[in-house]
């Protein structure tokens, strides 16, 4: 989900750094509240782990293929809201930096895509709430079962907020041709996959740590953890099963079916057949509805953001033949320039 | 994970290199690296003979870098796919011929779809460029320079440290359970939870101990560095000169006056 620059216009780029700025300076106004310098560490060590950790492929049971870990989640309930925020960035930075994964200039996106729902809405509308419901009753097994929960349902819904506002993003920044829904139905079903798959691992990583230091995981500690014999590994596994079952079954029928209102305005109905050809086919499938005139409307009226740098430039805006030929020229110039540090590089090695 | 590794210590022996890019001030570098991608980004989605003088800034800089082109295509490889996977729907929905090569019409949609492909390569080529020719100390003090919080650079650095030795630990974990499981792909389900939640819960402790000896070591909430190379004549040409060519090629449009000097 990591965003090119490429994949944003200045004007959008710019205005995601300044809210994940905000983010970012409330939660270290937060944390030097609280005097959680000590802190410190203990974030830097934990994000290098899930910076590695996200490296580990886990092999998906019966099917062959492999998944990864969630960061977000992981974080947020290990170290908090606040601390996980910025511990995400610095993961997402060394991630643009060194690993070309991800745009310098749309670290702000995704730091709002990634960092932002996986903390802060992962925390306080999912995290927290579960944590402190009385879900499954009382007792050890009770506590475990409502984190295996909010780990899956925490991964899902902040993976498909961070997907929904990829789509959005490169929609504003008039990149793309592809429909606003068109594209939605594209991204939305294979985070939904993603992210039950990253929920499931982290729910592992999450109750392992449960089972050894339950006073490390936030909030888990308040709710007191009762003494209770050890639940066996099969009923673990068993509840698994089912949460997958319900949040995968549930979702994935509404998400192939009927993904939301927006694309049942593009296309029609359900029967209209969009999940077999994905809504390409704009004159059969009502891309012609009014949300898609709204939609295609906001796209024209952002896709000049582009050119708010220099709106005065004379530089035209087409390409035309005689253009390319003279791109082609620019080109062969920048091949020439290599040609010729190599030849100077050899000469003055000789 | 070893392949991520190499690729770490590759860019920081890279990083410490002697040229004269090496040289240039790190806040002066992160300036024009950051102007530069902003210009990138800000082309039209037509405007690609518009679009390809900016290639002659990055490919100039690598020559005087002494660094290799070809280093940074390798990291292509992770930028592309999201980049092609939204690119390559414009040919589909944008098919207004632009013009003719060869009585074969180019749409808007192929112009479109090779200057975002463009633009991707561009912005890697430039941000790459920075942190091959810095070390990551040095960006993180030009950082604090402009007033980037004292936690988050701290943080910053801290993490890029521990991300060396936690990438190889887990490094060796993986090669240990993999010789243990010959044949078997990946690490298996009922390992997923106790895999790295035994390396979490060891590090958490680690970071304890770490902590106590940063104290001990008399950390008072921020670091010391060593001076950094202070900004001088040779860094405010090379940003003078850098923004004038980006405003220059943002300007003029050189793809197409070239072209036109040559075919009436």
């Amino acid at each position: 989900m990591h965003m090119a620059d490429a994949l944003l216009a200045p004007a959008v780029a710019g205005a995601m750094y300044v809210a994940s700025g905000a983010a970012a300076g409330v939660s270290i106004k937060k944390l030097k509240e609280d005097d959680n310098t000590q802190k410190l560490p203990t974030m830097a060590v934990t994000a290098a782990v899930v910076f590695a950790g996200q490296m580990i492929n886990y092999t998906i049971p019966g099917t062959g293929s492999s998944g990864h870990m969630c960061g977000g989640m992981l974080l947020t309930a290990l170290l908090g809201p606040f601390a996980g925020f910025l511990s995400m960035i610095v993961v997402l930075a060394i991630q643009c930096l060194f690993f070309a994964d991800g745009g310098l200039m749309a670290l702000g996106a995704n730091i709002w895509n990634m960092a932002f729902y996986g903390c802060f809405v992962g925390y306080y509308l999912i995290w927290k709430p579960i944590i402190h419901s009385k879900w499954f009753g009382e007792g050890k097994s009770a506590l475990r079962s409502r984190i295996i929960v909010a780990s899956i349902l925490g991964c899902v819904i902040t993976l498909q907020l961070g997907a929904f506002s990829v789509v959005l993003e490169t929609s504003l920044s008039g990149i793309t041709e592809l429909p606003f829904g068109a594209f939605l139905a594209l991204m939305q079903p294979i985070h939904l996959a993603i992210g039950l798959v990253e929920g499931l691992i982290t729910a592992a990583v999450l109750c392992f740590v449960f089972e050894s230091r339950p006073e490390m995981l936030m909030d888990v500690d308040e709710v007191g953890v009762p003494l209770e014999a050890k639940r066996s590994l099969n009923s673990t596994v068993a509840i698994l099963a089912i949460v997958a079952l319900v949040v995968g079954g549930g979702l994935s029928l509404f998400a192939s079916g009927n993904p939301d209102g927006l694309e049942w305005a593009l296309f029609g109905n359900a029967d209209g057949g969009y999940s077999t050809n994905m809504g390409l086919d704009e004159e059969n499938f009502g891309v012609e509805s009014s949300v898609a005139e709204k939609a295609e409307s906001v796209q024209e009226k952002t896709s000049f953001l582009p050119d708010y740098a220099f709106p005065d430039s004379e530089s035209a805006v087409g390409t035309s033949v005689s253009g390319i030929v003279g791109a082609a020229m620019v080109a062969a110039l920048a091949v020439l320039i290599s040609i010729a540090g190599k030849f100077f590089r050899k000469k003055n090695n000789a | 994970m070893e392949k991520a590794l190499a690729e770490l210590g590759h860019m920081d022996e890279m990083a410490v290199m002697d040229s004269p890019v090496h040289h240039l001030n790190a806040g002066a570098k992160l300036l024009a690296t950051v102007i530069y991608i902003i210009v990138v980004m800000s082309f039209d989605k037509y405007s690609l003979s518009g679009l390809v003088p900016m290639l002659l800034w990055p490919v100039f800089m690598y020559q005087m870098s002494g660094i290799h082109v070809s280093t940074c295509f390798y990291k292509l490889r992770i930028v592309l796919p999201l980049v092609m996977a939204v690119g390559l729907f414009n040919p589909i929905f944008d098919r207004e011929i632009m013009f003719t090569i060869g009585g074969v019409g180019v749409s808007g949609g192929v112009i479109s779809m090779i200057t975002l492909m463009l633009k991707g390569v561009l912005c890697l080529m430039a941000s790459f460029l920075l942190v091959a020719t810095t070390p990551f100390d040095s960006i993180c003090a030009a950082l604090q320079r402009v007033h980037m919080p004292k936690m988050l650079v701290t943080l910053l650095l801290l993490t890029y440290r521990y991300v060396g030795v936690m990438t190889e630990e887990l490094a060796v974990m993986t090669d240990a359970y993999h010789l243990r499981a010959p044949g078997q792909k990946g690490i298996q389900f009922s390992a997923w939870g106790s895999f790295l939640g035994q390396v979490l819960l060891r590090s958490m402790d680690r970071a304890q101990e770490l902590y106590s000896s940063m104290l001990l070591r008399g950390y008072h909430q921020h670091f010391h560095y060593a001076p950094i190379k202070k900004f001088g004549s040779e860094d405010a040409i090379y940003l003078a000169l850098s923004i004038a060519f980006f405003a220059a090629v943002k300007m003029i449009n050189f793809g197409e006056l070239l072209g036109s000097m040559f075919m009436r």
